[in-house]
């Protein structure tokens, strides 16, 4: 029997092809257009004052989002001390101490909580923060982004401890170190710039978390004081001015959607470059 | 047709001959001495009731095929194979007298250091490698340290070459540079029994020939056991040499006498060439 490709399936071959090369293109055109998207809308408001002054009182055009921007960093900061020691401890302990079973266990169930809509986080914050305290804060939206935080810092943490050799552990262990001290001076350091890289890509994910903080660090159009008043943040902002009848304030939520989305571009590509950097600093 | 290698693993007996039994032990000689110990990786045993006595200030070899349970008897003497799940260790290992499976293992790892088969330097300086073990073995005194860190580099034959640059990271020395680092960071907290893994098996000759000579010279401070693959090395080396098969100590002698005149057959043929 002759077989011949027909001019049928030749055709629909280099169809396919093309289709799928589109597609990839769309997607990797999706990242500019949207940053090409908000520098259109929002070039006008994008200038010094945005960084520098407050939102203006309704009515006025002009003003900035210095309060939120820092107000952003705060909770991050927040939401760091509380998400990154619980998961990196807890990811210690997975990678180094627990037996198989456990390990799946506690694997399991972290996958669980990574799945758990972060509105239902919000909810958590509220009932466990704000409703005691009697007032939305700063420490509200920390603790719903940190218990966000957690299953990320567990599993880099992890999954980063476990890639070290574990020569380096039986060489501290063989000149009398603990565990513990073994852990902590030869197999965290050989990670860190794994972990660090890790913490940082977490963060650039919790960073444009709106949902749990609309109840929880509620928004704030002054300087907040302290951690227990409520804050602006740039996410929170975004939503209230978007939907604001106000034209100028449409335009600076696109500005601080760009800035939100430069920054969390800048720490993602910081934190891949540490990734590439660190085996070969690390491993040797 | 089978081979000499397969008849003999096809058997179903062990080697005919029985096991090595030591002579009677003579305390002052002997740094370790080893009672009928038997090891298992779950319920595989890979070591059958090996006894025997280690003389302090020489050079001990281990001689055997791949998996024949040397690096195993190696990795009991300082309780490294606990760090394995699912392990179990019988039997007696005597330090000077005191069963080391009772001692506090950090104590045990203190007083037999090891050198591993790959050189596993940490992602430290040259000088915080060596001071390490005495780091964490409780030595705060900064001139301690230091002293004591220059002493072991040297008798690592390794202080001329890196003296100028201690606060280098120790991945940029080459191979062999890094072997007799890790020789110095064992010797740094000054253990008694120095374990050696195959310690030259990664390295060039003029590497292994620099560990051989330094091995010489430091068996007037610590016992050496090494572990190797390389019978030349072990001829070279070693005052006694063990020939392990199959989990058991097949024969333990002089070392002249283990390669010019093994009384089992076994050995003969191992040494020899004839499998393995």
């Amino acid at each position: 029997m002759v077989m011949t490709i027909s001019p049928k399936r030749k055709l629909v071959n280099s169809l396919m092809l093309s289709l799928s090369a589109v597609c990839t293109v769309l997607v990797i055109g999706v990242l500019f257009f949207i940053l090409g998207y908000l520098l259109y809308h929002g070039a006008r408001s994008l200038n010094f004052q945005f960084f520098t002054s407050l939102p203006k009182p309704s009515g006025e055009t002009g003003g900035g989002m210095a309060n939120a921007i820092v107000g952003s960093f705060k909770v991050l900061l927040v939401a760091t001390l509380i998400g990154v020691p619980l998961g990196f401890l807890a990811g210690v302990y997975l990678a180094e101490y627990s037996g198989k079973t456990f390990a799946f266990v506690l694997r399991y169930v972290i996958d669980l909580l990574n799945g758990v809509p972060s509105i239902v986080i919000g909810i958590v914050a509220y009932a466990l923060v704000v409703r005691p305290m009697k007032h939305f804060s700063a420490l509200a939206g920390g603790v719903a982004l940190g218990i966000m935080m957690i299953p990320i810092a567990v599993r880099t943490t992890e999954e980063f401890l476990r890639a070290v050799p574990n020569a380096l552990r039986e060489g501290s262990l063989a000149l009398g170190a603990t565990k513990a001290k073994t852990i902590f001076s030869v197999v965290v350091p050989a990670a860190i710039s794994g972990l660090i890289s890790g913490l940082m890509l977490n963060l650039a994910r919790v960073a444009g978390e709106t949902a749990p903080l609309l109840f929880t660090a509620l928004g704030n159009m002054f300087w907040s004081r302290g951690w227990t008043e409520p804050i602006a943040t740039l996410p929170v902002m975004i939503y209230n001015y978007a939907i604001a009848p106000d034209e100028d304030l449409h335009q600076q939520a696109w500005a601080a959607g760009f800035v939100l989305l430069a920054l969390v571009l800048a720490v993602n590509v910081t934190a891949k470059m540490i990734i590439m950097r660190g085996p070969a600093a690390s491993r040797r | 047709m089978a081979t000499p290698r397969q008849q003999l693993v096809n058997e179903a007996d062990p080697p005919s001959t029985t096991p090595y039994e030591p002579p009677a032990r003579d305390t002052s000689r002997c740094k370790l001495g080893v009672k009928d110990l038997s090891f298992y990786y779950g319920s595989f045993q890979a070591l059958h009731n090996i006894g025997i006595d280690i003389t302090r200030n020489k050079i001990t070899a281990f001689i055997g095929p791949s998996g024949c349970g040397k690096s195993t008897f190696l990795r009991t003497m300082n309780r490294m194979n606990e760090t394995v799940r699912n392990t179990r260790v019988e039997g007696e290992i005597l330090l000077d007298g005191e069963n080391i499976l009772k001692m506090d293992v950090t104590d045990v790892r203190r007083r037999v250091g090891m050198v591993f088969q790959k050189s596993n330097p940490f992602p430290k300086t040259i000088f915080d490698n060596v001071a390490y073990g005495l780091r964490v073995n409780g030595v705060r005194n900064q001139s301690v340290v230091e002293e004591a860190v220059e002493k072991s580099l040297e008798r690592a034959a390794l202080w001329a070459e890196v003296k100028d640059k201690l606060n280098k990271p120790a991945s940029a020395l080459s191979g062999g540079q890094q072997q007799r680092l890790c020789i110095a960071r064992a010797l740094a907290v000054e253990p008694e029994v120095l374990l050696l893994d195959e310690p030259c098996s990664a390295l060039d000759p003029i590497a292994t020939r620099k560990i051989e000579d330094l091995l010489f010279e430091i068996k007037s401070l610590t016992t050496i056991v090494i572990v190797t693959h390389n019978m030349q090395q072990a001829a070279r080396l070693a005052d006694y040499t063990g020939f392990f098969l199959m989990g058991k100590l097949i024969e333990f002698d002089d070392t002249r006498k283990i390669f010019q005149n093994p009384s089992v057959k076994e050995t003969e043929d191992y040494v020899t060439g004839r499998f393995g």
